[in-house]
């Protein structure tokens, strides 16, 4: 281990805004991405349902 | 099994890659958690402290893999054009969209993370040097792919105009590989060739290594995730997606 205390671990040696702009940035972009792809995914998914419902009481109504 | 015998047009029916990417993401993305974090512990508590430059030179362990990937995926985008130009498929349409976004990503994190390692090293956020342009250059190939592909309403006819944009500027990642040894530049040559014992130390090298495998786990698994959700996009109302568990209007599929 390379630190001797977490103050000394997010100092990065006086490169900190560097360093942890560089990790943080590239965490937030990939939990967006991954956030963005699951809703993408949610929102077609309810849109698929409700069309496939709508279908099905139609089948029905013209069943009656 | 030889190569010939796998049945490769039964795999790229949207259908069966339905299925097949669906159980695989899911791998992918375990594998990228796992790598990543042990790239993280690697690079930044067990990595010594470089000589030269510090701790900032452990912007390393998130530039090197990020880079590499937006070089990567370009050419995977210009893989599945090809492959969609000449068979007609429509799964290397959906293949090729699926990856253009992470692909603008890694390239736009590559340019970010550049930017806040040359300040200090170089005094500079940004200088007009071979190697930083040829990467703005791919970023801006990607930001064309994605505003061309989705201003055409047509898919199959967006995915043709796309797969000429994703082969056209595949030229550029060589350009952007070698730009280092072609021109005189202020970005520092390869860390790791394959010619070449590699010019770090050991831990710092496993470091970047994990991260950059990570990161193949997790455009991989994203990728496969998003193509899913275009098949299903562009499958709609056939009978195979409507009898889909989570399409069913009870269903409750992830």
């Amino acid at each position: 281990m390379r630190w001797e205390s977490w103050a000394e671990f997010w100092a990065m040696g006086g490169y900190a805004v560097y360093v942890w702009g560089s990790v943080g940035a590239t965490a937030l972009m990939m939990v967006f991405e991954i956030v963005q792809a699951w809703l993408a995914r949610r929102k077609l998914l309810t849109q698929l349902r409700a069309e496939q419902t709508l279908a099905e009481m139609s089948a029905e109504e013209w069943q009656a | 099994m030889s190569f010939s015998s796998i049945r490769w047009f039964h795999f790229a029916a949207p259908q069966t890659f339905y299925g097949l990417a669906g159980s695989v993401w899911k791998w992918f993305a375990v594998l990228a958690a796992g790598l990543g974090l042990a790239g993280l512990w690697i690079g930044f508590a067990v990595a010594p402290t470089d000589f030269q430059q510090g701790d900032g030179y452990r912007i390393i362990f998130v530039h090197v893999p990020a880079s590499w990937m937006s070089m990567v995926i370009y050419l995977a985008m210009a893989f599945w054009s090809v492959l969609g130009l000449t068979f007609n498929t429509r799964l290397s349409g959906m293949m090729t969209r699926a990856l253009a976004p992470t692909g603008a990503l890694f390239a736009f994190l590559s340019l970010w993370t550049g930017a806040l390692w040359g300040k200090p090293m170089w005094g500079a956020w940004w200088v007009w040097d071979a190697r930083l342009t040829s990467e703005l250059i791919l970023f801006f190939l990607y930001l064309g792919y994605l505003a061309l592909t989705s201003a055409i309403d047509d898919d199959r006819r967006a995915d043709r105009a796309g797969a000429l944009i994703a082969i056209v500027g595949a030229i550029n990642v060589p350009i952007i590989y070698f730009s280092v040894t072609w021109w005189n530049t202020l970005h520092q040559g390869a860390s790791v060739s394959m010619t070449k014992a590699p010019s770090m130390a050991h831990t710092m090298l496993w470091g970047m290594l994990l991260m950059a495998l990570a990161f193949w786990c997790y455009t991989l698994a994203l990728v496969l995730y998003r193509v899913r959700t275009l098949i299903l996009q562009r499958e709609a109302h056939t009978d195979w997606v409507c009898a889909l568990p989570e399409v069913q209007a009870k269903g409750e599929g992830a």
